[in-house]
């Protein structure tokens, strides 16, 4: 492992990836850091350093006086007004942050978008984008952003894109303790750049509602424990993630805290076309099935498990609290 | 007169310039800038109005909560709907457990770092400040990292997650709470208390509430040196922090946790320094001044606020709007919430001196003390078997959500027409604390606070600019919405 130098900065977008990383389950944050392999430079809610301080430092490593090995960037790139980069000056500077993202990339190892806004624009794009609010190596999921689709860092590697909204804590660490150990190639990434460890599962994995999704058992509103890809807008089972199996803020997850997945992971999530909390159909049937599955398969084994539905789960779907609980059974043979 | 641009400056949430005129070793006048424009409310005109609960707590990742809860409100409003008891107390758990978190962050990880910057070296509290705070190694500032991370798990549970849960909704909590999770959220409420009462304050949480004033205060402070609180206040008194960043004057709450019959558990008002009393809160009164923003349009009520880039305008200095109430600068905050509360020891630090340094990092740890003690009141209420939330229709219409953040008062002023969002408006916390000047000239609470500032010889970020900054905890995403 070599510790990296990392520079840690903030434009369009909300703070909530840092937010969210200060959740990290560790009872030592700072030393949990430097275990990844992280020496910080600099980032806006944990350094003393401020103003002239942290303009100085970025002119050293532009000048190559101080090695830059990760800039992580969180929150999108404002081109707008009119492509001037206006819409975000860097306090002090008198410069567009983005002239000052494109500057430093240039003489980064590695360049690690945190976050969807950072990624693809995220919600900071959403709408009109009155921002022109971009991702590093993406607008949306078209290839591009801000540094192009060839730009590499000097490290060979494109952007890597830690999308989420928020991120989880533990991608952007296990991120950076793969990059100081040199464990991260492009066979790392997937498709969209996004690191496989956590974007090769599905948020549906080890959803607690399994059961009730199983038989088609559907909540029908807020607060309701049933399955809620019929009727309430969840993408669980399409959403690149894992979740449900690594969870959030100790037992937590979208799902488990009574709402749907959003896909926050996915370029353009921000603009679903059609609203978030209900779940767009086609004669009756969700437009937006499991990935992998064929949809006549979906069909057919939708009709017939709800038919199948045991009355315990029918009712507990639309229930706030189990209103049934499970039959009690001896499952020792005879 | 020399003039110094002071940025970028970390340790708030977003980007922040301060640009100050010095004279005689002392700042003459300053101005706020706001560098960076994000177009929330540009980016909600014609979505299905409940999309917002996705769209608005990404405004900010520091009080995303906070967000969620006023467009809540403001959509229940159209809907006619009031959450049930339960759903009430579960989005109270959620949003003290944010704003308690946000102090905690501001308190640790923002401001009492400053002291340990080597310009305090001579002082004979340095090398303690140091021991407690610096940023890397500080005993106290990990220990309270590790705190708010145990203690956002009771986010995990109630929402699902932290920042932006959806579970907030405008007819209550999408998220009941089981028995079993109640006993197990009413177990780290308690951890939770050990560590205020070990490391934050070194005494009872019953003892620092029912300091009855500051006499008392400081017979409690003589009486012993522990917890951080008490050596605040010591390095305050050295520092006569009490001097540094006087407020307007005029303190603002929109009432936080709703008790469900009109009244709250911090009480609405205005708190008025000139007769030291309580004046009743008319929200008709704000008006947005765009006089000196890089928006075009004129001054309006938020009901019918507009929200249009202008990035050249002559004389605009930053992209924060002016809000002003009837013509008044207000200040709002934790200090604002305590004093018009009538909590006793706040009420009886500011209506000595009003706000500045010392009472508004007093006001946040004693709020920090009253949360505390609140939720495992909320959580003993919670009714089984009764529901947490209640279906409502949303109508068109115009509607208004109003909440208070950790930093203050946020309201969402909201119009719906043929079901989409025709116009959505956001007053912020940071909004009001830090406005830029308006049409008469009036500066914003900040830019008269730093107003006095001792700038010593070759300060380039002035360290008394710092502690007035940050002293107000600002949210610079929330305020560029």
């Amino acid at each position: 492992m070599t510790m990296l130098n990392v520079l840690w900065l903030q434009s369009g977008g909300c703070g909530g990836c840092s937010m969210s990383l200060l959740c990290a389950d560790t009872p030592d944050f700072q030393r949990q850091l430097q275990a990844c392999g992280v020496h910080l430079l600099w980032h806006p809610s944990l350094s003393i350093e401020t103003g002239h301080e942290l303009t100085a430092l970025l002119q050293r490593l532009l000048d190559g006086d101080e090695r830059l090995d990760v800039l992580c960037i969180e929150g999108a790139v404002l081109r707008g007004p009119h492509g001037t980069g206006r819409f975000h000056v860097l306090a002090g500077t008198d410069q567009p942050m983005m002239a000052w993202i494109e500057r430093l990339a240039a003489v980064a190892g590695h360049v690690v978008a945190v976050g969807s806004c950072a990624a693809w624009g995220g919600i900071s794009a959403t709408g009109a984008n009155p921002t022109e609010a971009c991702g590093l190596q993406h607008d949306d999921e078209r290839v591009g952003g801000l540094l192009g689709a060839a730009w590499r860092g000097r490290a060979g590697l494109p952007v890597v894109n830690v999308a989420g909204c928020p991120t989880h804590p533990g991608w952007v660490l296990d991120t950076l303790a793969a990059l100081s150990h040199g464990l991260m190639t492009e066979r790392d990434l997937d498709a969209l750049q996004r690191p496989r460890f956590y974007a090769d599962k599905l948020v549906h994995h080890g959803c607690t509602r399994n059961e009730f999704y199983e038989f088609k058992a559907s909540a029908e509103a807020p607060s309701d424990l049933g399955c809620m890809m019929e009727h309430m807008g969840c993408k669980g089972t399409q959403a690149h993630a894992d979740c449900n199996t690594r969870l959030w803020n100790g037992e937590g997850s979208c799902t488990r805290g009574g709402y749907a997945c959003v896909s926050c992971t996915e370029p353009g999530f921000q603009d679903p076309g059609h609203a978030f909390d209900r779940t767009p159909k086609l004669a009756g049937i969700p437009i937006g099935l499991p990935t992998d599955m064929p949809k006549a398969w979906f069909v057919a084994l939708a009709s017939l498990s709800k038919s199948a539905t045991p009355k315990r789960v029918k009712d507990n779907a639309t229930a706030d609290h189990i209103v049934v609980a499970p039959a009690i059974r001896k499952t020792r043979l005879k | 007169m020399t003039r110094l641009i002071v940025g970028p400056f970390n340790r708030v949430e977003g980007d922040l310039e301060v640009q100050l005129d010095i004279a005689d070793g002392h700042v003459a006048s300053a101005r706020v800038v706001a560098p960076m424009y994000r177009g929330f409310e540009q980016m909600l005109v014609g979505r299905d109005p409940m999309d917002a609960l996705v769209i608005v707590p990404r405004i900010c990742g520091i009080c995303s909560v906070s967000q969620s809860v006023a467009a809540a409100r403001a959509l229940a409003s159209l809907a006619g709907v009031q959450p049930p008891a339960n759903g009430r107390r579960a989005t109270h758990l959620m949003l003290a457990t944010e704003n308690l978190a946000d102090h905690l962050s501001h308190f640790y990880l923002f401001f009492m770092p400053d002291f340990t910057r080597p310009c305090y070296a001579g002082r004979p509290w340095h090398a303690e400040a140091v021991r407690r705070f610096d940023p890397r190694e500080g005993a106290h500032s990990r220990a309270a990292t590790a705190a708010r991370q145990r203690w956002f798990t009771l986010l995990g549970t109630l929402g699902g997650r932290w920042p932006h849960t959806h579970t907030v909704q405008p007819g209550g909590s999408a998220r009941a709470i089981e028995p079993a999770e109640r006993l197990r959220l009413l177990g780290k409420i308690a951890e939770f208390r050990a560590f205020a009462e070990e490391t934050i304050f070194g005494a009872p949480l019953d003892e620092v509430l029912a300091l009855p004033d500051e006499a008392a205060l400081q017979a409690w402070c003589d009486h012993q040196d522990r917890g951080d609180l008490r050596f605040f206040l010591h390095i305050a008194d050295d520092l006569q922090l009490e001097r540094l960043g006087p407020g307007p004057g005029l303190l603002m709450s929109y009432g936080a946790y709703p008790n469900g019959d009109g009244t709250h558990a911090f009480s609405q008002g205005l708190w008025r320094q000139a007769t030291a009393a309580v004046e009743p809160l008319d929200p008709r009164g704000i008006v947005e001044d765009l006089t000196h923003t890089r928006l075009a349009g004129p001054a309006l009520h938020p009901a019918e606020g507009q929200t249009h880039p202008d990035p050249d305008k002559p004389g605009a200095y930053t992209w924060n709007k002016a809000p002003r109430l009837r013509g008044e600068v207000v200040e709002t905050g934790a200090v604002a919430r305590q004093t018009i509360d009538g909590q006793p020891l706040v009420r009886a630090a500011v209506a000595r001196s009003g706000t500045h340094v010392r009472t508004r990092v007093l006001a946040r740890l004693i709020e920090i003390a009253r949360i505390v003690t609140l939720m495992p009141q909320w959580l003993a209420a919670l009714e089984a078997d009764a529901p947490y939330h209640a279906e409502g229709a949303l109508q068109d219409g115009a509607g208004m959500g109003l909440n208070e953040a950790a930093r203050g008062a946020l309201g969402h002023w909201i119009d719906v027409r043929q079901g989409r969002i025709a116009n959505w408006q956001i007053v912020a916390p940071t909004s009001w604390n830090f406005s830029p000047r308006d049409a008469v000239g009036t500066p914003g609470a900040l830019e008269a606070a730093l107003v006095g500032a001792p700038v010593g010889d070759g300060e380039q970020a002035p360290v008394a600019v710092q502690h007035i900054v940050r002293s107000f905890d600002p949210c610079m995403v929330c305020t560029v919405h």
